[in-house]
């Protein structure tokens, strides 16, 4: 017989868990007694929500689900924003909250919140433990929920008294949920028709979206591409699947993405979607393009099939699997004439003349990334800083990552330190903007404390520069509550959290910057002052 | 994955202040109507919760939810009426699959299952009336399930188009209080909806 809190403790060891992130408090300190010797190595954050979006981060390297824990009440209820930015984005995450006594759940009592009730709309699945007995068919449960199929997060929650009782322990080998069977393989009959379709098509498209990283699909769509000369595009989720170098890539499409990537769109006559489950800010009119080009849409989860825009052939399957499928009946092709047509709409980036006293955030960015190592992790925060990155920046072998679906600002700083502590020997980057910076700066300290080196662009243009960019063009130009006046000097506190910094303000400084941050270890602060009327695109 | 209906949405495209705008509609020649769903889960805590959450964030109109254990101990069934398009069928569908503790899903077909709601009604009664109410119970099916000195309770099983005509000939008498299930359903001849062991 051991203690719950010391089974919980097992189930991520056996689960193969070496780093958690997390915020501890009363009701989860059992659980936090255990861990103190487990050999788990625990970052502590500042804030819950970082704990979630550094979990995510590393989660999205390591392409396993990453373990984040709060207390109850206000560090369950602080986590939410976290929990709902991954599942937006499709992030494996198991979130672990303390609970109050079960005897006391109901009545209100010290730092009490209905956790798995608020949380409901945004998880995958939860738990609100009430046997002890069944917590290690719970985390085996979880683990397998929140990693297989379309990923996400699971929520186990585990009031405190839960914690302390003593149990039989055995891990099971294998969760087995009756109403729980994730996508494999795709339909054999379903493939030979979208590749009679493909074989068919003058001017195919390839659209990539985040779940070729959520099936670790990256080489084999690029194989695909290449042996069928199909042009790829992808959505924000998508950047760096393609590296920047590849004569086959296009851009990122959607109302921030390039020219070109959207003319293909419009013009193909057949739509290979993969992965992408055509949002919004991807598709502008996703439906306006069923009459016009061949729709073949590839996910995992069917009720992405036909939510957004109706697909001629529907694929339901895992990416890398399907692909591999694919790959078995795949024939050289050649696409010239539609690939010069692209290539026709391939513009040279060009830069505004930056005011004196401040540089281009794009051509610093450029720049930058012809200096850093290949294989370099990008971070955007989300703002006008994640959309120059996203354009500016060429992502060759390393992943770029952001909050694409939920935009919620502060992911990168937390998220970096994250992805930095699952590839120790990799480079990463994370570029913030004014704004989104002073979300989450306090986990400078985190990166300190535990020694993650991270690079930090901030890009300091003194507004909330996409809203105001929407209030310049949709509300008349009256600039409500956008300003940062009042923000403290970065370099300051860079120093302040004995971080090694400059400012840039000139072409030269950048040259110099851009030296610092791709040539000398360890963490980097570097602020970029931006014409305060930057536009986005 | 069989192909997913080509009608069920349109495109409306603007192009406002610089930004694109689209929204998704239901095609207006495709009529809502009800739709009866069985869907069997895990017999657990917070399941109804979540049933109930996921139809209202996503927008979907429930009519009728009705809930009760099966044979199976383990598993409840959740029958419930929703107002739709096929669009919205297909998502309710699909989205209730996505729930980890829902183990199966079904639209049943109009027409081709049996429905079924109760409803306790209490009226107010005099003596002299009493006649007359039996008469409409033997006439409509109803059972009296419970008389005092003021009131008479009475009992109906039958389809929602039945209970509706039902209540309009008591409502005269003076309704003082009345009690209704969802509707529930079952598949009619030798069809089942099980879970495959």
């Amino acid at each position: 017989m051991i203690k719950a809190c010391q089974a919980m403790v097992e189930c991520l060891k056996a689960e193969g868990v070496k780093v958690v992130f997390g915020y501890p408090g009363a009701a989860i300190c059992p659980f936090y007694d255990k861990l103190s010797d487990s050999g788990i190595r625990h970052i502590l954050v500042r804030h819950e929500a970082n704990g979630g979006h550094a979990a995510s981060g590393y989660a999205r390297m390591t392409g396993k689900p990453a373990v984040c824990i709060a207390t109850s009440g206000p560090g369950a209820l602080n986590l939410l924003t976290a929990i709902a930015t991954a599942y937006a984005d499709s992030i494996p995450l198991i979130c672990i909250t303390g609970q109050v006594n079960s005897d006391q759940i109901g009545r209100d009592v010290f730092q009490e919140a209905d956790i798995t009730g608020a949380a409901e709309p945004f998880v995958k699945h939860s738990y609100l433990v009430k046997n002890a007995q069944e917590l290690p068919r719970i985390f085996k449960e979880a683990f397998y929920i929140a990693g297989t199929g379309r990923p996400g997060p699971v929520l186990i929650d585990v009031p405190m008294d839960i914690q302390n009782t003593l149990i039989d322990f055995s891990y099971p080998e294998k969760a087995d949920i009756r109403s729980y069977k994730p996508a494999g393989k795709g339909n054999y009959a379903q493939i030979k028709r979208v590749m009679n379709a493909i074989f068919e098509a003058k001017r195919p498209l390839i659209c990539v979206g985040g779940g070729v990283f959520a099936s670790n699909a990256r080489d084999e769509i690029t194989r695909l591409s290449e042996v069928m000369q199909i042009p790829a595009i992808t959505t924000m989720m998508g950047i760096s699947v393609f590296s920047t170098d590849n004569p086959l890539f296009f851009g990122m499409l959607g109302m921030h993405g390039v020219k070109c990537a959207n003319v293909a769109v419009k013009e193909c006559d057949l739509l290979f979607l993969v992965g992408a489950r055509v949002g919004d800010r991807a598709v502008r009119t996703p439906l306006s393009l069923e009459g016009s080009a061949k729709i073949i849409h590839i996910d995992i989860d069917p009720a992405e099939i036909g939510k957004n825009m109706n697909a001629d052939l529907p694929l339901v399957g895992d990416a890398k699997l399907v692909l591999q499928q694919m790959l078995e009946l795949a024939k050289p092709m050649e696409h010239k004439e539609w690939l010069e047509r692209l290539n026709g709409l391939v513009a040279k980036p060009t830069f505004p003349e930056p005011k004196e006293g401040t540089i281009e955030p794009r051509k610093f960015l450029s720049q930058l990334s012809d200096a850093m190592p290949e294989n370099t992790t990008v971070v955007a925060d989300v703002g006008q800083n994640q959309i120059w990155t996203a354009t500016a920046y060429k992502m060759r072998k390393g992943r770029f990552l952001t909050s694409g679906g939920m935009g919620t600002m502060g992911y990168a700083i937390p998220a970096a330190v994250g992805a930095k502590l699952a590839d120790p020997d990799g480079t990463v980057l994370a570029v913030c903007g004014d704004g989104s910076f002073q979300m989450s700066l306090a986990e400078l300290a985190t990166a300190v404390q535990h020694g993650v080196d991270i690079k930090v662009v901030v890009m300091t243009n003194h507004y909330l520069g996409m809203v105001r960019e929407v209030q310049q063009n949709a509300y008349h130009n009256r600039l409500t509550a956008v300003s940062l006046e009042g923000s403290p000097d970065f370099l300051t506190i860079a120093k302040a959290y004995g971080l090694p910094c400059m400012r840039v303000t000139c072409q030269q400084e950048a040259q110099q910057a851009i030296e610092r941050l791709s040539h000398e270890s360890g963490s980097f602060f570097v602020e970029c002052i931006v014409d305060e009327l930057a536009a986005t695109i | 994955m069989n192909s997913v209906n080509k009608d069920t949405m349109y495109c409306k495209r603007k192009f406002i202040k610089g930004c694109y705008n689209y929204s998704v509609k239901k095609k207006e020649c495709q009529s809502s109507m009800k739709h009866t769903i069985s869907v069997l889960v895990e017999n657990h805590a917070g399941v109804l919760s979540r049933i109930s959450g996921l139809f209202s964030r996503r927008g979907f109109n429930i009519d009728s939810l009705a809930v009760g254990v099966t044979d199976d101990p383990s598993v409840s069934r959740v029958t419930i009426i929703v107002e739709g398009n096929e669009y919205t069928v297909e998502q309710v569908e699909k989205q209730l699959n996505k729930l980890i503790d829902v183990i199966k899903v079904k639209t049943l077909e109009q027409k081709e299952f049996l429905a079924r709601e109760l409803i306790l009604i209490k009226i107010s009664v005099s003596a002299e009336k009493r006649a007359e109410i039996m008469t409409i119970a033997e006439i409509t099916g109803a059972e009296i399930v419970d008389l005092s000195m003021t009131t008479m309770t009475l009992q109906l099983a039958d389809t929602y188009p039945h209970i509706q005509r039902f209540e309009e000939i008591i409502r005269p008498y003076g309704i003082i209080e009345e009690v209704r299930t969802g509707t529930i359903a079952i598949q009619k001849g030798s069809e089942i909806i099980t879970i495959k062991k």
